[in-house]
């Protein structure tokens, strides 16, 4: 009997696609006023914050204040001996959560840019809350690559600042060409947020009083919405959005030469560039999926502009990229090991049946096994908890691939005598306070800046159409620019 | 197997012609792993007293040590020849181009590789690039307990912390013999002084001297067959050359 009602549903999905269902399962049919949907998004925003929203808030201050800040404190007046570094494991979990936080700060971009410049309409409500996802991880970057350096009070030296001695940073070497491709990244990214926030900001400027007003105002640079006003934002994002893709795919690849580029085996890898930047939108899609969930689960409203759909299509991406990321890791793994190199083969040895071999199990668990036993299915990957969950599952594995990649690997080099294992110390505490920081941020921003992008869902509303040909309805997107 | 120099390759081969000033020469059959030169390096050079816990766990601060290794399973186990490691003042060294400071430079004039210490921030990429693993890092301000604090050297800089180190060849001995022969408007002669390694080596294992001067100790021991120098093929184009089971 249930199967038979089963039956009747699938038909009824292949054939009778009525109107009601194409509103129910997509916001770009399905229509609000354009008041209506200012209002929503201005609720969500200004709702008042329940006890719940406190206590998290307060907890991870409390967290971010002692484990991040205090903790740091401690790390630069005694030095990087609390942490776990020592020979031979220079480099430690700080390198592991720098890396991280910038895959992490890919996904805003890929779907933003990427999918902004390819017109993948389901990316409409989530742009934002991807872009600042790219913000806020950066900023957790910066802080794990400040918290590794052995005097961090000099780290300006590693700029090219004028001076009277002449002494410029050393550009052969890849940390320089790093430096400057993440403040470039920062930079621009946090520009390319800015650019499609300023009509929001000015829709909530309008709908604002007090202080809130004085801050839309600031930030809405005085846009009022004239068709020329239009045509600049629209020319700016144009640009910025092509622009910024080659610097996502060169930041990761230039994080990618910090261990390419050096002198180890296991590092010296020639694939590494486009197997970093594969591995940093697994974890980037995996964290973004989970914001979104979280998003969609907490805030008011928010079941209107994300729902099934959009999980369902972040599911076939986080697929598609596991899949690549599937490819390049037997790529990399397959060429090091056929080059029968004795240093390489007992890394990859240590990798598999060393002490912490349980974590590159784990990795292809949450990295491979996970996703495609999960995401194939479409019913699966349209449950929000099971997306997140696979999300959190994904970013998992990631930190786990960077921390092979970075003290594991390292443990193994050419002097078999300095060969020791590497127990964290520091940076443990240091790494969750980074985790806590980039929840608050987003907190704060969820509570200051609305998440979702109203003009461009307006936009994509106002350009897609149901139309009926006899009994069928189709779906028409006209085109907008 | 083919020299890089045969392999035609402009910047190698110069490298190659032009490395070595100063050389080293280590016979490993006859140390005897008494580490008397690591002694008389830390107490030369000002090199930090870690103490027992961070030593333990491989924060030991030596510009030199003597690696132990043994053949064969337990119980036939055999132990080979001991083998002192310490910076080996690579004509071509990984550690230089990696630094975005320019802490690790290249010296032209003595081609030896130098650290300048009030230049490094303490990224630690020199340490990991270096294949011989000989760089020491200050992960802490170590307290010297009395009366260490009276025997620091004067010539050499004391390290604070957050500051990468390793083996200068002893650069203060090297530049008061230059300064005295100067005055004294000569060339410094072979022998007229050696590396504190060198020189506290009760078997005489470790020679130094000028490796451009074909009549000097270290040369003509270099010359002797059976010479290797470490991970070869690499390029680094080391400066210490090893003798073992010769």
């Amino acid at each position: 009997m249930a199967n038979a009602k089963q039956k009747a549903e699938a038909h009824h999905d292949h054939h009778g696609h009525g109107e009601e269902h194409f509103r129910q399962k997509h916001l770009m049919l399905d229509p609000l006023p354009r008041g209506r949907m200012n209002e929503m998004v201005m609720e969500s925003m200004l709702e008042k914050p329940t006890w719940k929203f406190w206590v998290v808030a307060g907890f991870l201050s409390f967290i971010v204040v002692y484990f991040l800040f205090y903790k740091w404190g401690v790390l630069i007046a005694n030095g990087q001996g609390e942490a776990g570094v020592m020979r031979p494991d220079y480099w430690g979990i700080f390198l592991v959560n720098t890396v991280f936080w910038i895959g992490i700060s890919h996904a805003g971009t890929f779907i933003s840019a990427i999918l902004r410049v390819f017109r993948a309409e389901f990316r409409r409500p989530f742009t934002r809350a991807a872009e600042l996802m790219t913000t806020f991880g950066l900023v957790q970057a910066g802080f794990s690559i400040f918290m590794h350096l052995g005097r961090v009070w000099l780290a300006y030296w590693l700029m090219p600042y004028p001076n009277q001695r002449m002494l410029w940073p050393n550009l052969h070497s890849p940390l320089t060409w790093d430096l400057l491709a993440i403040t470039t990244y920062l930079l621009s990214s946090t520009m390319y947020l800015f650019l499609p926030l300023i009509p929001d900001m000015a829709m909530a400027r309008d709908r604002s009083t007090g202080w809130r007003k004085t801050f839309y105002k600031t930030l809405a640079l005085g846009f009022r919405g004239t068709e020329g006003e239009w045509a600049h934002l629209r020319n700016a994002m144009n640009i910025f959005a092509f622009a910024i893709i080659p610097v996502m795919f060169s930041v990761h690849t230039i994080v990618s030469w910090d261990f390419a580029a050096a002198m180890r085996p296991g590092w010296h890898s020639t694939i590494f560039g486009p197997y970093f930047i594969v591995g940093a939108l697994h974890s980037g899609m995996g964290a973004a999926v989970l914001v979104l969930a979280v998003i969609r689960g907490t805030m008011k409203h928010m079941d209107y502009f994300i729902r099934a759909e959009h999980f369902d299509a972040i599911g076939k991406l986080m697929l598609i990229i596991s899949m690549a990321w599937a490819y390049f890791f037997f790529n990399d793994y397959m060429v090091q090991w056929y080059g029968g190199d004795m240093w390489t083969k007992i890394m990859l040895h240590y990798h598999e049946y060393g002490p912490l071999n349980w974590m590159w199990f784990g990795m292809l668990f949450c990295n491979v096994v996970l996703p495609w036993a999960i995401l194939w299915n479409p019913k699966w990957r349209s449950t929000p908890w099971l997306v997140g969950f696979v999300g959190i599952a994904i970013n998992i594995g990631m930190w786990f691939e960077r921390y092979i990649i970075v003290p594991i690997s390292v443990t193994i080099n050419r002097m078999p005598f300095t060969w020791r294992q590497y127990e964290p110390g520091i940076e443990v505490p240091m790494g969750i306070g980074t985790v806590a920081l980039f929840i608050l941020l987003y907190m704060i921003a969820s509570k200051l800046i609305p998440l979702i992008p109203v003009w461009e869902v307006q936009e994509g509303q106002m350009a897609h159409e149901l139309k009926k040909f006899g009994r069928e309805t189709v779906v028409s997107v006209s085109e907008l620019e | 197997m083919t020299t890089s120099s045969e392999l035609n390759m402009p910047e190698i081969a110069m490298a190659e012609k032009e490395a070595g000033k100063w050389g080293m020469v280590i016979d490993q059959d006859i140390c005897t792993g008494c580490q008397a030169c690591v002694a008389a390096c830390a107490m030369e050079n000002n090199i930090a007293f870690v103490g027992e816990e961070d030593s333990g766990y491989g924060r030991a601060m030596h510009w030199i040590r003597i690696e132990r290794f043994w053949e064969g399973e337990y119980p036939e186990v055999k132990m080979t020849n001991q083998q002192p490691m310490m910076c080996q003042q690579c004509g071509s060294a990984p550690c230089e181009p990696v630094c975005p400071a320019f802490a690790t430079v290249h010296s032209m004039a003595e081609s030896l590789n130098l650290q300048v210490y009030n230049r490094c921030v303490g990224t630690r990429y020199c340490a990991n690039n270096c294949p011989y693993q000989v760089r020491a890092f200050n992960w802490r301000d170590y307290k010297r307990p009395e009366p260490l604090p009276n025997q620091l050297n004067p010539d050499v800089t004391v390290r604070r912390v957050g500051v990468m180190e390793k083996c200068t060849f002893c650069i203060q001995r090297i530049f008061k013999a230059q300064d005295q022969a100067k005055a004294e408007g000569r060339e410094v002669m072979d022998g007229e002084f050696t590396t504190a390694c060198a020189q506290a080596c009760p078997a005489s294992a470790i020679v130094f001297g000028r490796v451009d001067d074909p009549q000097s100790l270290v040369s003509q021991l270099k010359e002797r067959s059976g010479g290797k120098t470490h991970l070869k093929e690499l390029g680094t184009l080391p400066n210490v050359t090893y003798f073992n089971g010769g």
